[in-house]
């Protein structure tokens, strides 16, 4: 059974479609990153998968409807919605207890262990930690819980690049194993690519690319052409082209290896580049549409 | 969280420990935790009026002496005021905080968006209501009749220490306000208080779960409104009437004092049960009440965070 299953999951705010029936699978043990432009419906989908708000077409998480199983689901699924969203007014020692109180899959001893390794006390109120610690406290009791999906929702913004790194190795190194399943968005697409195992690229409500970073990394290719090869490496139509310190960079799609590696230097492209060159060729060719 | 952390390979659970958990129960101690005016104004109330008692006391035997010279009916009742002062004071700020407490409860959480963390555990939508209708409906009345007994008890024994120190007799300050009946009275008044302001409560829930600013406006405003354009269109006040009946109808439904005898007699003979369980009133406002409830579950399943 995949862990997130949708068929043309649409949903319109009013007049404006944030899902133009999306279409997606996402199997268990994969930590998939999904990047997109402001507004291209990104939280939308994540709402909607948690069960936050009603949508159009089928949607499975972990086999069930999660808005009407919501409740039901909540014990199997966690998110962090944004840094901001621990009430302020609590107390450490509160949000462990509550949790406690209320999750059948919390293991405090656990979420405490976490909270060792920071500087976090357990009598201070959220209002009184940093953005950082904040953050730390929320992984920890997050990270307390045995879930199997977790989605996190721009989970590191505004965090310094210390605690972001930090953010990621520790989700990565104590709470990552195969048997659960975690979907991310940023817009540090960079700091997050060694951790994926599959992207999805999503605009105007619409999955734009969706593929395994073992994919990713067969499929597309970077030449940094040297001068006089620019011409050849045009003719071999790249999917885009932009110049870096008087070098032509292009990107190329299941391009081929040999031919291109005369050519220039070649390498994996980051996914930022990608994105930047899939997201213009698709606005060009809706321009030529 | 450092990341050189001496990663304790634990053996995954098979089964993940399901612990017991209470989700109403801890919800509710969770309200208490934010809301701590829910018994600290009350008890800030009674030590200020503990604190005028104090000084009044001082006086106590002058008080007695010109007491001695009025009939034992206006004895009684000059000194049970300042108990039934005490206790309207304590009950007054109770009601006071249950306004404002559930004109904040379902928006603050989606002001400062913490609902989205609410949400991300396993408590349903309905549980979370309840165990905020809870405050107004069964924490705040129980906290009241606490600190009002509480009060009292003070009241009587410094009273009974101040006669007896200028050696009078104690025995009519206790005659004046027998206890153990007060207390009954007191559990039946802040009861039918509490499912008397019912729909209250419940309007005050559904506005909160609502309204995207201004609460207090959005909760206080259109019913006010509205009498005011009955009114103009058709010169009658029939909302106007209503919504006086449930806000100053209660004394007349669940209490019967003879306008016209100034004896006090048995306070328990003051309660008129059957009047207000017959009352339409009565019925008809709890039915409002739990379909502004139901409400406000369903507006905090579909509403945004603001």
């Amino acid at each position: 059974m995949a862990c997130i299953e949708a068929r043309g999951l649409r949903k319109t705010f009013g007049t404006t479609t944030a899902l133009d029936g999306v279409d997606l699978q996402v199997e268990g043990g994969r930590i998939l990153g999904l990047i997109g432009p402001n507004g291209a419906g990104k939280s939308t989908l994540l709402n909607a998968v948690l069960g936050l708000i009603p949508y159009e077409g089928d949607l499975k998480v972990l086999g069930q409807d999660p808005w009407r199983s919501r409740d039901h689901l909540a014990r199997d699924v966690c998110f962090i919605a944004d840094v901001a969203v621990l009430p302020r007014w609590m107390r450490v020692w509160q949000a462990i207890d509550y949790v406690a109180g209320v999750h059948p899959r919390f293991d405090r001893a656990k979420a405490e262990g976490f909270l060792a390794r920071t500087k976090i006390k357990k009598t201070s109120k959220v209002r009184e930690l940093s953005k950082g610690m904040v953050t730390q406290l929320h992984l920890a009791l997050i990270m307390a819980i045995d879930a199997k999906l977790l989605v996190l929702d721009e989970p590191t913004l505004g965090l310094d690049l210390l605690y972001r790194k930090q953010f990621y190795d520790t989700l990565l190194n104590d709470y990552f194993d195969r048997s659960r399943t975690i979907i991310v968005t940023t817009h540090q697409v960079e700091e997050i690519q060694q951790i994926l195992t599959d992207m999805m690229f999503i605009n105007h409500g619409r999955i734009v690319l969706d593929c395994s970073m073992e994919d990713f990394e067969a499929r597309y290719l970077e030449l940094s052409a040297r001068p006089e090869h620019v011409a050849q490496a045009r003719a071999l139509a790249p999917i885009s082209e932009r110049q870096v310190l008087g070098r032509s960079i292009m990107l190329f799609d299941r391009g081929d290896r040999e031919k291109l590696a005369a050519l220039g230097e070649l390498r994996t492209p980051s996914i930022a580049d990608l994105f930047v060159a899939v997201m213009s060729e698709k606005s060009s060719q809706g321009e030529a549409a | 969280m450092s990341i050189a952390s001496q990663s304790t390979v634990s053996p995954e659970p098979a089964a993940a420990p399901q612990s017991a958990t209470r989700p109403f129960a801890w919800s509710v101690r969770r309200e208490l935790w934010e809301h701590r005016s829910v018994y600290i104004a009350p008890a800030v109330v009674a030590g200020l009026v503990l604190f005028g008692f104090l000084i009044r006391i001082i006086h106590l035997p002058q008080t007695m002496k010109l007491l001695a010279t009025l009939k034992p009916v206006d004895q009684k009742l000059a000194l049970g005021i300042p108990f039934a002062i005490a206790a309207a004071a304590v009950a007054a700020t109770g009601v006071i905080v249950a306004f404002f407490y559930c004109l904040g409860a379902l928006y603050n959480e989606r002001r400062d968006r913490s609902i989205l963390f609410w949400k991300s555990l396993p408590v349903s939508n309905t549980t979370v209501v309840l165990s905020k209708a809870a405050i107004p409906f069964a924490v705040l009345p129980s906290v009241l009749f606490v600190t009002i007994i509480a009060t009292h008890l003070i009241m009587l024994l410094l009273g009974s220490a101040a006669l007896a120190a200028s050696g009078m007799n104690a025995a009519l300050l206790w005659n004046s306000w027998p206890l153990f009946r007060m207390a009954l009275v007191l559990i039946y008044g802040l009861v039918v208080m509490t499912l008397w302001y019912a729909p209250v409560y419940g309007w005050l829930l559904l506005v909160s779960s609502w309204a995207r600013g201004m609460a207090i406006l959005w909760a206080v405003l259109p019913p006010l409104g509205l009498c005011i354009a009955e009114k103009i269109a058709f010169e009658t006040s029939y909302l106007g009437q209503l919504l006086d009946y449930r806000l100053n109808g209660l004394m007349h439904e669940a209490f019967y004092v003879n306008p016209h005898s100034r004896e006090i007699g048995d306070p328990l003979a003051m309660l008129t049960p059957e009047r207000l369980l017959t009352a339409p009133g009565l019925w008809i406002g709890l039915a409002v009440g739990a379909a502004f409830l139901a409400g406000a579950v369903w507006l905090r399943r579909n509403r945004e965070p603001i």
